[in-house]
């Protein structure tokens, strides 16, 4: 790697000191002041509050809804992670053969990040509800099935992890479109000519050589998944039914802006970030293994 | 209602705009500003902005500025934030179930008293007892009622008459709404035969104070802040669990929590629906059959008869305000208790009229005999006999008996963290209607949750 020198000392902090500014107000600041609401009960008002201790965290701790949130949002994360990036491989897969109109093809398949979480949540309302969906009307036609998520938790559950999915999928292909396209085509041709099938040219080279992204994907997908999910959450199901789709970060946000129950509020968003980074770590750890880098 | 511009609107506005400019402000413009924070969106909104207008055109001292800071929750949060800066509004819209958090917050200015303060008479005996309790401490008055409703029962009038149903007798009690549902299916006249809307409201709160249960303890939380719910008690099961059956047989069809049903009665589907009175404005200009609004359906007895609850949302007046503006704050509230714009927001928006002048007046001219669906709510809450009396059918109104009063089961509730409360009871219905949990099992539960966050809030307002 080449090093960069700068001539004046202070430039090159300077130059860094923008980032760094935003970082401490938008991340640090919060993350102290969460830290802080945490070992609090403050009144909704924010005129009384006392010290507990770690009692917002015991209470949390012994109370089940709460395990089912966490349980909620892995297993939402590794639906929305696996889904999002395993169709974006297909797709991106698609999208680098060698087809009539590919440029109008691969723009559409990137329009759907272009879409607010919040509305694609409306979207989806609009294909799926069961009182006045599209989707459930046609149904009723040909099955006496109840496409009725409003009660089933399971299909309330798939349902929110296929909108969130198709949410981020734009971003996921246009890495590996990006990745795809650096394949050089020799390597693959010399492949092809050594008796390799499509198959084992996929699993052998491409796949290998895209694994760096598939790594970067998923890290990404999965912080996306618990952290900036709320959007199609909010719209589609508000966490219900019963708390089938109450993923941390949306009780988190009902408990602390609707339930104005800060304390217990500062003490989730303490435990997820705290989850986060070890799941990051333990990615980075044990995961980054496996990926080849070039 | 849509206006159409001028074609010389945007030449004259950027004119406006540049001679104001060049000019500045101009001496009308030094009125003080009164802040109004609201929740209201649509044809509500609507209705606000105009009330402000009209009080901004009465006198030349105070401009009301109406400002909607999204849903009720929102709006909450918004002016709590806003507070903590202290760049809060003057007056915060906050619905019902926000009372016993505003009440304890320490940031308010009871209404009774700002009105002391800058002596403006009012006479709060005159206003509908229902609701000036709810929002009442010791007596007093802290916040001013602004849009009131209650549950009704509507029902499909086409459907009912291709079942074979007379059109004009809704059902009175459960079995029977049971009974119809039944011959509505069996006729084909649609789908399922009832759902509702708010489900803790209409379904737990609303059937409690209609058979005269309690709810909670301490008089259902106005008496103190150590309370405990009961509604896991035989009344609650009974009726959770019917609803439960009759989810798996059709009767009743779960659509879901706030407005989220509405559909269901409004494509047809359902044929009988339970939701708040200030829908009979939205229905009456969105829905294309024959409906009508019947009281709440009861179980009879063993059961008594009470009043039902309202809903809705009140004023609050935040404290940290010099007193000129407190003034026209004051002014403000004044001018909306008035019998003029009471029935003016009564009739636009469907909410209750809530001074008892101003309902004499609407009496007096035939309103509820020309809008009988308004009279449904009305009586519910005042506990007037359901259908219109004569002495109520307008010239000179006689006083009428009420049939049923309200109790203090039926006056409302107060409860600390009542909106996650809510959220816990309607996560607990959802969960018995699913089948995963008995409605004993569901509501013991909710009951178990419920009265730690009520303890939770005990111990945060504990002095």
């Amino acid at each position: 790697m080449k090093r960069t020198v700068f001539r004046s000392r202070w430039l090159p902090y300077a130059l860094v000191l923008p980032q760094v500014a935003v970082t401490i107000v938008f991340f640090f600041w919060p993350a102290l002041k969460s830290l802080q609401l945490s070992v609090y009960r403050v009144s909704p008002f924010g005129d009384r509050s006392t010290f507990i201790g770690l009692e917002n965290f015991r209470t949390l701790l012994a109370d089940p809804e709460y395990y089912q949130s966490v349980l909620n949002s892995f297993v939402f994360a590794a639906g929305v992670t696996g889904l999002s990036v395993l169709a974006a491989l297909v797709a991106a897969g698609l999208a680098t053969q060698k087809i009539r109109g590919l440029s109008v093809y691969r723009t559409l398949l990137l329009w759907p990040y272009g879409i607010a979480p919040a509305v694609a949540g409306i979207i989806f309302l609009f294909i799926f509800h069961p009182a006045y969906g599209v989707l459930p009307y046609f149904l009723s036609f040909v099955t006496a099935y109840e496409f009725n998520w409003l009660l089933k938790g399971w299909v309330a559950m798939t349902l929110v992890i296929v909108a969130t999915a198709w949410t981020h999928l734009g971003y996921n292909i246009a890495f590996y479109l990006a990745g795809l396209l650096a394949v050089p085509a020799s390597v693959l041709e010399a492949a092809d000519v050594d008796g390799a099938g499509p198959v084992r040219r996929f699993t052998a080279i491409t796949f290998p050589l895209v694994s760096p992204i598939t790594f970067y994907l998923i890290v990404l997908n999965m912080v996306f998944a618990f952290f900036e999910s709320f959007g199609v959450i909010d719209a589609v199901t508000k966490g219900g039914p019963g708390h089938a789709t109450e993923i941390m970060v949306f009780k988190l946000y009902k408990d602390g802006f609707i339930g104005l129950n800060l304390g217990s509020s500062g003490a989730q968003s303490v435990i997820l970030m705290a989850m986060v980074i070890v799941l990051t770590m333990l990615q980075f750890r044990y995961a980054e293994k496996k990926v080849t880098y070039r | 209602m849509r206006r159409r511009l001028s074609p010389f609107a945007p030449p004259l506005a950027a004119l406006a705009l540049l001679s104001a400019t060049l000019l500045g402000p101009a001496p009308a413009l030094a009125k003080t500003e009164i802040h109004f924070w609201h929740a209201m969106t649509g044809q509500l909104g609507e209705a606000v902005t105009e009330l402000a207008k009209q009080f901004n055109q009465s006198q030349g001292e105070y401009e009301v500025k109406p400002l909607r800071k999204g849903s009720y929750p929102e709006t909450l949060t918004a002016a709590i934030a806003a507070y903590r800066q202290k760049s809060h509004p003057h007056i915060v819209q906050v619905f019902e179930v926000g009372t016993q958090t505003m009440l304890l917050s320490g940031a308010v200015h009871p209404v009774y008293q700002l009105m002391k303060e800058q002596e403006i008479p009012v006479d709060w005996k005159g206003f509908i007892a229902p609701v000036v309790g709810y929002y009442s401490k010791d007596g007093n008055l802290y916040s001013m009622p602004f849009n009131s409703s209650t549950p009704i029962f509507y029902y499909n009038k086409d459907a009912f008459q291709k079942a074979g149903l007379d059109p004009n007798k809704p059902p009175v009690t459960w079995t029977q709404v049971e009974e119809y549902s039944r011959k509505i299916i069996k006729a084909g006249a649609a789908k399922c035969g009832f759902s509702t809307g708010w489900p803790s409201w209409t379904m737990v709160e609303n059937m409690h104070a209609w058979h005269d249960q309690p709810f909670a303890t301490k008089r259902n939380g106005f008496d103190g802040l150590d309370v405990e719910l009961l509604i896991n008690k035989e009344f609650g099961v009974k009726h959770i669990g019917q609803l439960a059956a009759w989810q798996k047989e059709g009767v009743y069809s779960y659509g879901g929590r706030a407005g989220a049903a509405d559909p269901k009665f409004v494509n047809g589907d359902c044929s009988m629906y339970i939701q708040s009175s200030a829908l009979i404005g939205g229905f009456t200009r969105g829905v294309n059959f024959q409906w009508g609004t019947a009281p709440l359906p009861h179980w009879g007895a063993p059961y008594k008869k009470a009043t039902s609850i309202i809903g809705g949302a009140t004023l609050w007046v935040l404290k940290g305000k010099p007193a000129a503006e407190n003034r026209g704050t004051a002014q403000f509230l004044k001018f909306i208790a008035d019998t003029p714009q009471q029935m003016w927001w009564h009739v636009n928006t469907g909410y209750l009229a809530i001074s008892n002048t101003a309902v004499k007046n609407l009496e007096e001219g035939y309103h509820f005999v020309r809008n009988p669906n308004q009279y449904t709510a009305f009586a519910q809450l005042t506990g007037l006999p359901p259908t219109l009396p004569p002495a109520l059918r307008g010239g000179k109104p006689a006083p009428v008996k009420p049939e049923r009063v309200a109790t203090p089961n039926s006056q409302g509730l107060r409860l600390g963290n009542f909106v996650q409360i809510r959220d816990v009871i309607e996560a607990e219905m959802e969960n018995i209607f699913a089948g995963k949990k008995s409605a004993k099992q569901g509501l013991d539960d909710a009951v178990a949750k419920s009265n730690q966050m009520l303890k939770e809030f005990a111990a945060a307002n504990k002095q």
